[in-house]
């Protein structure tokens, strides 16, 4: 079932007149699918998925689940870990505290492989990592840890191209269909909602990653996420951005060293 | 096809290939130097210019927005593919219509068919490659069986159509 433009910004007038949740700033085009697919995951045309918004308790959180692009993996992008490893955790060496906030964590994955880097190179024992997005669903899958044990086969290959020398599977133990990371990696980190565009600045970071998120928002919401992310971070703090995105406006780049192109990975210098 | 394209060409091209994220192909640097119009990848919230062809990355799918900008989604594949070329000609037909023209060629699977649908449906043109001369048959064919393709063209016709381009482009003023 599809709707047209002119229903979409209908839906997105709705939803700020009932939840006062802004979309406003959302990519039309990937709002449109997404929308669509939600009335085709229900069975629903365009009037009865705004009755379902107005009048169903708790069909708004099941509308946000599937607004949101979820996908993510664990070692998502190899070659960005490497560089990670490489050319930021050097530097992360030298801090007391390491304080990450992976930004639109999903269900987690991004964090935990976090957790398993950082512990690789003697480092999780003085980092803590927030992961935070808008949905409380999917932070409550990413606080479980759990994850479904026949993903972690690609998962593996991706870790297994990082170069890390070792298998996935030290740091998690698998039960039936499930594998549950490891205790000691889960207690460093903390998830919560936080919505990049109606949150603020909550913590200084030394290194926040926050990729595939941004393109889901026109030009005017990038800068102002952008800012936001520039506010959280500490002085020579890192920024993960996902490959395709960028820092948008000059006055962000003169106060960013680029530390790798392809991998999007900035240094702040001012 | 590309390569023939005149370099005063009045419209943006999209183009959709399979190819895998995990291994860095450069074709948009190789055919740059060949063709009489601008090739690049497509970058995220870019405007569409006229003799431009635009590749989608791989690994993402490549959207249209009303305002003419492209924008990229890493959702879940579709066809097992990403970019997937349904996706990409359903949003191009969502903001241009009947002024979407398509062609779809040689492939290995459905992806094309569904979106040619939503080009046919919208009153746009959609062209399929003769699956006699495609190296692989079942992309153009499936669009062919779906009853949404309006010419059927071989290899020496599709470059003689890009050729004339031009001609072909209905000025809307």
């Amino acid at each position: 079932m599809g709707i047209s433009f002119g229903n979409l910004e209908e839906l997105i007038e709705l939803v700020n007149n009932i939840y006062s949740f802004d979309l406003n700033g959302y990519s039309r085009a990937s709002l449109k699918r997404r929308v669509s697919r939600i009335m085709d995951l229900y069975s629903l045309d365009f009037s009865s998925l705004k009755d379902n918004l107005t009048n169903t308790p708790g069909f708004f959180n099941k509308f946000l689940i599937e607004i949101t692009v979820n996908v993510t993996e664990m070692f998502r992008d190899p070659s960005f870990y490497i560089a990670l490893r490489d050319e930021v955790f050097p530097y992360l060496a030298t801090f007391p505290h390491i304080k990450i906030w992976s930004a639109g964590c999903a269900t987690g994955e991004e964090v935990y492989s976090l957790a398993i880097l950082l512990e690789k190179q003697n480092l999780y024992q003085r980092a803590f990592i927030y992961g935070t997005d808008i949905n409380s669903d999917v932070i409550e899958h990413a606080k479980r840890g759990i994850i479904d044990l026949k993903k972690m086969k690609a998962y593996s290959d991706n870790y297994f191209q990082t170069g890390s020398g070792d298998s996935l599977s030290e740091y998690y133990t698998a039960r039936y269909d499930a594998a549950i990371i490891h205790h000691h990696l889960r207690k460093n980190s903390l998830f919560s909602i936080h919505n990049l565009v109606s949150g603020g600045v909550f913590n200084e970071f030394q290194l926040i990653t926050c990729r595939n998120v941004l393109i889901y928002f026109n030009v005017t919401l990038q800068h102002r996420v952008l800012d936001l992310l520039y506010a959280s971070l500490a002085l020579f703090g890192f920024l993960c951005l996902g490959s395709k995105e960028t820092l948008r406006s000059d006055h962000l780049t003169d106060k960013f060293r680029l530390v790798n192109k392809t991998q999007n990975i900035y240094q702040k210098i001012a | 096809m590309l390569q023939v394209l005149p370099e005063n060409l009045s419209i943006g091209v999209l183009v959709i290939i399979h190819r895998n994220a995990k291994y860095e192909t450069n074709i948009e640097t190789s055919l740059s130097d060949k063709c009489r119009i601008v090739v690049k990848m497509a970058e995220e919230k870019e405007y569409v210019k006229p003799a431009t062809a635009y590749f989608a990355p791989a690994g993402y799918h490549l959207l249209m927005e009303p305002d003419h900008s492209m924008s990229l989604d890493v959702s879940e594949p579709v066809n097992f593919c990403r970019p997937s070329i349904d996706v990409t000609m359903q949003s191009v037909s969502d903001v241009y219509g009947a002024s979407t023209a398509a062609i779809l060629l040689s492939g290995a699977n459905q992806d094309g068919a569904k979106g040619m649908q939503s080009i046919h449906q919208a009153g746009g043109l959609c062209i399929a490659q003769h699956p006699e001369q495609a190296e692989i048959a079942t992309m153009p064919a499936s669009a062919i069986a779906l009853g949404v393709v309006d010419v059927i063209l071989k290899n020496d016709e599709l470059l003689t159509f890009s050729r004339q381009l031009n001609n072909y482009i209905l000025r809307r003023d």
